[in-house]
């Protein structure tokens, strides 16, 4: 299968790209990964005249902590975070989910950054990025006070299937994290037919304790509507309690009421509604574990 | 029709050739330069038998374009054979690693990876290492022991 045609630019910075694309127009796409983009065109269901690869730009691809926050530059690759030591020690979930990513030549390509932008809710790293309450930076051309920088919450990014808050001349530079304060931890849980495919369903839990009661909760759900999805009656429902197994169980319910499935290839909507639910126990488990001191 | 000229380093050699901004790099190793060692499989970025090392990176050839490998090195099955049979060819032969051979050169270039940063990978490793390759004949369990004998190899030798 051949792409259509189109012009390849490889700009070297974040503002020459920028330039670029606000010259180049609503045709033009940004290349990053290429592992969603490239068999999108193969299939012609992406058919841009443009493409405005990002890969020479070096300054996009770092993982560091940084006043408070984890920033991962947006052309970090999956197989970074899958190796990098600072991610397995303070951000497993992050680990959990880079590694449950298709297959390990996909993620040596992939890009954190092109994983969110791309704005699909079979992705795997939005849940988890909505339950660690992460925020998006995005560069555009902007006036001189801003620099064209905003932040966006993770909240209001996803607009609806492949669609996001980004404007078409905007690039993502950045995701920022909550660097981990006290007793918590985080967790992801996917469920797959085989290794490489997206989820039939993921479910991704953040928690904060204050001594034995769950302070906040931050959960995440892939695949199972529009937009990754925030499960609101389910956190609300963990705070204040000691997350007890049945303290679980009830979120884990909510968490399943709060899913959109659609039955497909993957299974009907009844299955995957009860699959958020076993993989939402999961997940909360392994948090609470982790927030205890145990992986 | 956007067309640029590159410079790719294929297997040590550089390779210069006029080609379309659209030329797949897998199209660009077999068509421009007839190394058909790199095998066309799913062409939809599920089976790896398109498998080459981008500098030192195992990558699905399929899946990147020719024009990004410009000024790159790029490693082929072809590429592997030095004075003698790399250990890991070696040890598919010795293994009985293949046997229609489809996915053969995508194992050999994605354990090459492996290998290259893990050299002494367990067997939970490997499987993990060569999850992004299909292969419908042998069912894994000799590919596995096939790269175990690179490793094996590889550290005899190292250690000398
Ligand atoms: C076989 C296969 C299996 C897969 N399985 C999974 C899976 O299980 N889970 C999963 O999460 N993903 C999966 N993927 C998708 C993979 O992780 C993609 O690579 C990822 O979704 C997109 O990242 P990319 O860097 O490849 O982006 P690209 O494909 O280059 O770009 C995707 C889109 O985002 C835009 N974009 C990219 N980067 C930026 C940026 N910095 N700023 C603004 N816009 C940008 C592009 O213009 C494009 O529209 C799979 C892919 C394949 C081929
Ligand atoms: S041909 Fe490239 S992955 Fe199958
Ligand atoms: S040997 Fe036939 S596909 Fe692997």
């Amino acid at each position: 299968m051949i792409p259509g045609s189109f012009d390849y630019h490889a700009p070297t910075t974040v503002d020459e790209a920028i330039k670029l694309l606000g010259e180049l127009g609503d045709d033009a796409k940004i290349l990053a990964g290429g592992h969603s983009l490239i068999p999108m065109m193969k299939l012609r269901l992406a058919e841009p005249t443009h493409l405005v690869d990002i890969n020479g730009i070096s300054d996009l691809d770092y993982i560091k902590e940084e006043n408070g926050y984890l920033c991962i530059g947006a052309m970090t690759r999956e197989s970074a975070l899958e190796v990098s030591e600072l991610i397995a020690e303070k951000y497993p979930i992050l680990k959990d989910t880079s590694e449950v990513i298709a297959d390990p030549l996909v993620r040596n390509l992939a890009s954190v950054g092109g994983n969110i932008a791309h704005g699909d809710p079979a992705n795997d790293h939005p849940a988890t990025m909505v339950a660690l309450g992460a925020e998006v930076i995005a560069k555009g051309p902007g006036g001189m006070l801003t620099g064209g920088e905003r932040t966006i919450s993770i909240d209001d990014f996803f607009k609806g299937p492949l669609m996001t808050d980004l404007g078409q001349n905007e690039i993502l530079t950045e995701i920022k994290i909550p660097t981990p304060n006290g007793k918590c931890g985080a967790a992801y849980k996917k469920l797959e037919r085989k290794v490489g495919d997206y989820a039939i369903a993921g479910v991704a839990v953040a928690l904060q304790f204050d001594g034995d009661s769950c302070s906040s909760a931050g959960i995440g759900l892939t695949n199972v509507g529009p937009t990754p999805i925030r499960a609101s009656d389910a956190q609300d429902a963990l705070e204040g309690t000691s997350v007890s197994d049945d303290d679980i169980n009830k979120a884990a319910e909510l968490a399943a009421a709060a899913a959109q499935p659609v039955g497909d290839h993957r299974g009907s909507e009844e299955y995957k509604r009860a699959m958020v639910k076993t993989l939402a126990c999961r997940a909360m488990q392994t948090a609470k574990d982790r927030a205890e001191g145990g992986s | 029709m956007a067309t640029q000229t590159i410079t790719v380093n294929v297997n040590g050699e550089a390779k210069t050739a006029e080609v379309e901004d659209r030329l797949l790099l897998v199209h660009f190793i077999r068509d421009n330069h007839g190394l058909t060692g790199t095998h066309i499989g799913c062409d939809t970025t599920h089976c790896g038998a398109c498998t080459v090392l981008l500098d030192e990176t195992a990558v699905k050839s399929c899946t990147v374009f020719a024009v990004q490998a410009n000024g790159r090195n790029v490693t082929t099955i072809e590429g592997m054979e030095g004075d003698a049979l790399h250990p890991l060819q070696e040890g598919f032969m010795e293994e009985h690693g293949l046997q229609c051979g489809f996915c053969t050169p995508g194992m050999i270039m994605s354990s090459k990876h492996l290998l290259d940063k893990n050299l002494n990978p367990t067997e939970e490793e490997i499987r993990r290492g060569i999850s992004g390759n299909l292969c419908r004949c042998t069912g894994y369990v000799n590919i596995v022991k096939a790269v175990q004998y690179a490793s094996n190899k590889l550290q005899e030798t190292s250690a000398d």
